[in-house]
């Protein structure tokens, strides 16, 4: 059983008259552990098959089963459980909130999920120390620099061990060398077993995955397995 | 979400934005102070009265010729004259009832009174020597009417004390003769000044022996009797003996009016309470503006925040848990308004204590609650509403925004 699996998805925006098939008959599996890349021009439908898969977007047609279990048919609340549970996002443009400091913000996620704050405390701590964000523990997203703030925001991501960890341009607002490293930072989770999807512009970032998705029009056009870097 | 951390980052989000959280807070302050000064300003007033009133003693049955439903103390609630007179022969039977201890019958009349070329026009009171003891006057020179029985009495004058001021200035009163219409008084006593009691100036009136009142004004009528009552709680008793005692003098007649201190106290304590209560209202009004300032409030900050409420249901927020972050800020901005609001009524009546001192500005205990309960519950309410938006916010839409 495929950790993921798409089956005739289709997702429809309609923009005044004009109707746009941002997904169309998605077939798609992806094991546990798997590196993907998907790759595309703007407007191909990567970002809207990362919302999908992150239970942000509903699908007009088709089933996605995470895990086994049809989560399509999920209530609201039950969805934000999953996603609590099993999903990590990190996002191009960090989205940390700007008033909760580095610890709070990484913190975040398990306080939504009302985990108790001595283990709070305890998991932030050795995550802060794995992503090298200790003396940065009590700094405000304005007093980080665009690398820590990716590093906060993975942190943040994988702070509920969650089996699915979805990047979205996530070193599209970062300098080359800051970029590598937060990729490699995702590598390192990807090696140790969480599954790594990644929606990139850049070829070079896309050609370190294991798997290439190419996306056009909606569709997944080429699904090529690359050597690993 | 545990309610601590509910309530933290609610909070910090209010504090996230400064200007706004503090001027709602202003506006509910505004509507909570309004309604704390304004029921203390009611409520003072309230109890002013009623001290006044406990201060005339509290014990005392007065007597009204004629049957009305709502009498009055003043002079102008004169007894119509289809109905009996109160007679002396009537009061001298009142002091037979049990539980009376005194009554002081009175009559009144007008008449000009001189002394040494001035004249005047002045409330002539007749009354007798009990009338100290249950009016509680106290007399500031010389002595009170002497006790001559109620048939009889010579002409002696006890003088307000601002008529001793405008008859005799700065010259002895004591002793002096007093011209009351045709007859010669010797002044015997001049009253502390008091003021007003029992709906006439005291300190503008001079009392006379009720008998000699009756021949000067040439009735045989009372225009009161005032009984007092052994204590509070034997008013019930001695107004069924009046009662029975005069309908039995009147041939059956029931046709005097009988008012109690507790009745007339009851009326005012209503009006005013019902008073308090308007004030209260109308300021409860500004409180209801206040929520749906609240409301606006939240909404901009649902506005502002849409890439955070996008962000948190991303990292697996249920609509329930945004919902409630949003209402318990709306409720923590309401509830620091109110309390900030209970400072400044606070402040305000005691400033209004310091001006007024007669008056016990004192905010009553129900409009504090009251008070503070409107402001929460109006602020959590209007709040319902930015929150319902925030929790239906698509998650995708909200996150592309910019937050």
């Amino acid at each position: 059983m495929a950790q993921v699996e798409l089956d005739g998805i289709d997702r429809i925006f309609h923009l005044g008259d004009a109707t746009v098939h941002a997904l169309r008959a998605v077939t798609l599996s992806i094991e546990a552990g798997e590196y993907v890349a998907v790759m595309g021009p703007s407007g191909s439908g990567k970002s809207t098959l990362l919302n999908l898969l992150g239970l942000l977007d509903p699908p007009d047609a088709g089933v996605y089963r995470l895990e086994g279990r049809d989560v399509t048919s999920l209530d609201p609340d039950q969805q934000a459980e999953v996603r609590s549970r099993r999903i990590g996002f990190v996002f191009q443009s960090f989205h940390l909130v700007p008033r909760l400091s580095a610890a709070e913000n990484i913190a975040l996620p398990m306080t939504l999920a009302g985990i108790h704050p001595d283990e709070r405390a305890e998991r932030v701590r050795r995550a802060l120390s794995d992503f090298g964000l200790d003396q940065r523990a009590d700094h405000r997203p304005d007093q980080l620099s665009g690398g820590q703030r990716q590093r906060v925001a993975i942190a943040r991501a994988t702070i509920m061990q969650p089996a699915l960890l979805l990047a979205d341009e996530p070193t599209g607002n970062l300098d080359r060398a800051t970029g590598l490293e937060v990729t490699r930072l995702l590598e390192a989770l990807n090696a140790r077993g969480t599954t790594l999807i990644v929606v990139t512009h850049d070829p070079a970032m896309g050609q370190r995955a294991r798997r290439q998705l190419g996306m056009e029009d909606g569709a997944i056009f080429s699904d090529t397995r690359g050597a690993p870097p | 979400m545990r309610l601590a951390d509910t309530l933290r980052f609610a909070a910090g989000a209010a504090l996230g934005a400064p200007l706004r959280t503090a001027l709602m807070a202003l506006a509910m302050a505004i509507g909570v102070a309004a309604v704390v000064l304004l029921t203390a300003l009611g409520d003072g007033a309230r109890r002013y009265v009623i001290g006044e009133f406990n201060a005339l003693g509290t014990h005392l049955v007065i007597v009204l010729p004629g049957r009305t439903e709502t009498g009055g103390l003043g002079i102008g609630g004169l007894a119509s004259s289809t109905t009996r007179d109160l007679t002396l022969d009537d009061a001298e039977a009142l002091l037979r009832a049990p539980g009376v201890v005194r009554i002081a019958p009175l009559v009144v009349g007008d008449a000009e009174i001189s002394t040494a070329g001035r004249l005047r026009s002045v409330y002539v009171v007749g009354t007798h020597a009990d009338f100290r003891e249950v009016r509680q006057v106290h007399v500031a020179q010389g002595q009170f009417l002497p006790d001559e029985g109620l048939h009889h009495g010579g002409n002696w004058a006890v003088l307000g004390a601002t008529l001793r001021e405008q008859m005799f200035g700065s010259s002895p009163a004591l002793g002096a003769l007093l011209r009351i219409g045709d007859r010669r008084f010797r002044v015997i006593g001049v009253l502390e000044a008091s003021g007003q009691g029992l709906g006439m100036d005291m300190d503008e009136l001079v009392l006379i022996p009720v008998s000699v009142a009756q021949a000067m004004f040439d009735t045989q009528s009372l225009f009161r009797i005032l009984v007092e009552a052994r204590d509070r709680d034997a008013i019930a008793g001695v107004k069924q003996a009046v009662e029975r005692i005069l309908q039995a003098r009147h041939d059956g007649e029931r046709d005097v009016t009988l008012l109690t201190q507790d009745a007339v106290l009851g009326t005012f304590d209503r009006i005013l309470s019902a008073l308090t209560l308007g004030v209260a209202g109308i300021a409860a009004i500004s409180l209801a503006v206040a929520g749906i300032l609240v409301m606006n409030v939240m909404l901009v900050a649902v506005a502002q925040r849409t890439g955070e409420i996008g962000l948190l249901k991303a990292l697996g927020a249920s609509s329930g848990t945004i919902r409630s972050a949003f209402l318990v800020e709306a409720g923590l901005l309401s509830l620091a308004g109110g309390l900030a609001g209970l400072f400044l009524g606070y402040l305000g009546a005691a400033a209004l204590r310091i001006a007024l001192p007669d008056l016990p500005a004192e905010p009553p205990a129900w409009a504090v609650l009251a008070g503070l309960g409107t402001a929460i519950v109006t602020g959590t309410v209007f709040g319902v509403l930015p929150a319902r938006r925030a929790a239906r916010l698509d998650p995708v839409d909200a996150l592309s925004r910019k937050s």
